[in-house]
């Protein structure tokens, strides 16, 4: 289904995926060992844990070219480091303000918790997220981001 | 790999006595130790210029102007270090980004032709703006600030609310651009010239465009960058540009701005881009003095002897940064004052991160207010 849209516009979105390595990039890796099919349109960054992930990265992830970020770790009371994806939460909160202020739309940053089991999950969120971030068409940052 | 002669011919290099007034006098140097102006510059005469641009310490200055002051020989190493850091740039080389890089990242993106900011939230409806007109507020990055520094308790915007008020008191209602950029002074800092250029170009078209004929900063550093920099870069701006200081002096002196009383001592933080860059330390003072009830206590160190807040440009706040600003919060503390009033939004944040440390004792614990929020109170 995916996949048929993005023929469609012919544009494909480019994503950067931050994921934990507890839980989430297992959960990536997951759904590569049960082969299952989802949209190749985004890049993995494996961080120790969601809570590493800064207004900074996600910032310069857009400076750099990104069309929409996903931020990924382990479920509330499962994070390796304990409270790490409560600090995500609130760095997340804080970053989505900045995006708004920077006029981006906000459908272009996704915060999501996949645990190491869920490889299906994972196909499924990114099929989605590419999904919408193809409606929503290249960032308006891109052009001039290799000037 | 770099071309020193030019650089040095720009900033008297050749002129060092190697007396190291310079090194004596610099906040860096006085905690960071291994920090020294003089050393940079007798290491880039000697032949080793190539080896400094891949140095860390290249990044270290606050260029803040300490040394400049004090030079007997006219060196200007602020503007040696800016050079250097183009040179060092170019090579791939920057400075150790603050806060995961998130100022450095927001200038670049501000640098996109089709950003569509959604910046003027703030501006609510007790405070009157106008469409068109000839006075324009250029804000800064006050709402990034105010979004980032909220958990510091920084609320950055007040300081933009306070201006729209103090003009509103005098009739005034400003023109605000909706899509304004980062001025890009810590671009201009670093080195980065080509996305400086791109601000540059951007601002002064969008304030043309809106038919401004004078543009009024609470910033230091968007003013700076606006009166020193762009016309070097984008030519002649074609519309005054004036610090709210100075505007607000000149209309104290003829009683323009009514006040109530406020019982408070204060102590004056003279930002360096005001002070020492551009020479404004009594505008500041004159209107603080003319607050009814409020004393001016000066700290022992003030106008071009003041010490900078610490870090500049979002990079390298380190140790040495945390100890110069306790050292300026410990010297406002003892000269009495209830209130440490600051001119520039940066320096105001830089104090309350230092005060938000668990451990910060007693002696550092002041209250800070920004030149602009504190007239706005004392506004009847
Ligand atoms: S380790 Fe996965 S979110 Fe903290």
């Amino acid at each position: 289904m995916a996949q048929k849209k993005i023929k469609k516009n012919g544009f494909h979105p480019k994503i950067v995926a931050f994921a934990c390595n507890w839980c989430s990039y297992a959960g990536a890796d997951n759904a590569g060992v049960n082969r299952i099919q989802y949209s190749p349109h985004f890049r993995v960054i494996r961080t120790m844990c969601s809570g590493r992930v800064k207004p900074g990265f996600i910032l310069k992830a857009f400076q750099l070219g990104a069309d929409g970020v996903l931020v990924s770790g382990c479920h509330f009371g499962d994070c390796h480091y304990i409270f790490g994806n409560e600090r995500a939460v609130e760095l997340f909160e804080k970053t989505k303000k900045m995006i708004r202020l920077l006029g981006l739309e906000e459908k272009r940053l996704r915060l999501e918790w996949i645990s190491a089991a869920e490889g299906t999950r994972w196909g499924q969120i990114i099929d989605e997220f590419v999904d919408e971030v193809t409606q929503l068409g290249p960032s308006p940052l891109v052009s001039e981001k290799t000037k | 790999m770099g071309d020193l002669t030019e650089i040095a011919k720009k900033t008297n290099l050749f002129n060092c006595l190697e007396c190291g007034k310079c090194t004596s006098v610099c906040p860096i140097s006085r905690f960071g130790g291994q920090y020294s102006p003089r050393l940079m510059i007798t290491r880039s005469i000697q032949g080793h210029y190539d080896e400094l641009l891949v140095d860390r310490q290249i990044w270290t200055c606050l260029t803040c102007g300490m040394c400049n002051v004090h030079c007997p020989s006219d060196v200007h190493y602020t503007e040696f270090t800016r050079l250097a850091r183009i040179e060092s740039n170019r090579s791939g080389q920057e400075g150790l980004c603050s806060h995961g890089g998130v100022f450095q990242s927001l200038t670049k993106i501000m640098t996109s032709s089709n950003l569509k900011q959604n910046r003027m939230d703030w501006a609510s409806s007790d405070l009157k703006i106008s469409k068109g007109g000839e006075f324009l507020y250029f804000v800064g990055c006050l709402p990034y600030f105010d979004v980032f520094f909220s958990d510091i308790g920084v609320e950055s915007l007040e300081i933009a609310k306070s201006v729209i008020k103090i003009l509103n008191h005098l009739g005034i209602e400003p023109v605000l651009l909706p899509n304004e950029r980062c001025c890009g002074h810590d671009l201009f800092w670093t080195g980065d010239m080509i996305n400086f250029q791109r601000l540059a170009e951007h601002n002064v078209a969008e304030i043309k465009k809106s038919g401004a004929k004078t543009v009024l900063f609470s910033c230091p550093e968007c003013y700076r960058t606006f009166k020193l920099d762009y016309p070097q870069y984008v030519g002649e701006l074609g519309f005054d540009v004036i610090h709210l200081s100075e505007f607000l002096a000149g209309k104290v002196a003829n009683n323009a701005l009514k006040f109530h009383a406020l019982k408070k001592g204060v102590t004056y933080q003279d930002p360096c881009r005001l002070g020492r860059h551009l020479g404004i330390y009594d505008p500041p003072r004159q209107l603080l003095t003319q607050i009814p009830g409020l004393t001016l206590l000066e700290m022992p160190k003030s106008r071009e002897m003041a010490i900078c807040c610490g870090t500049s440009c979002w990079t390298n706040c380190d140790l040495t940064s945390k100890q110069i600003q306790l050292g300026r919060l410990r010297s406002a503390k003892q000269t009495g004052a209830d209130l440490l009033v600051t001119g520039c939004p940066k320096c105001y944040i830089h104090f309350k991160c230092a005060q938000s440390d668990q451990n910060a004792a007693d002696e550092v614990k002041i209250e800070i207010e920004d030149l602009a929020t504190l007239t706005a109170e004392a506004l009847i």
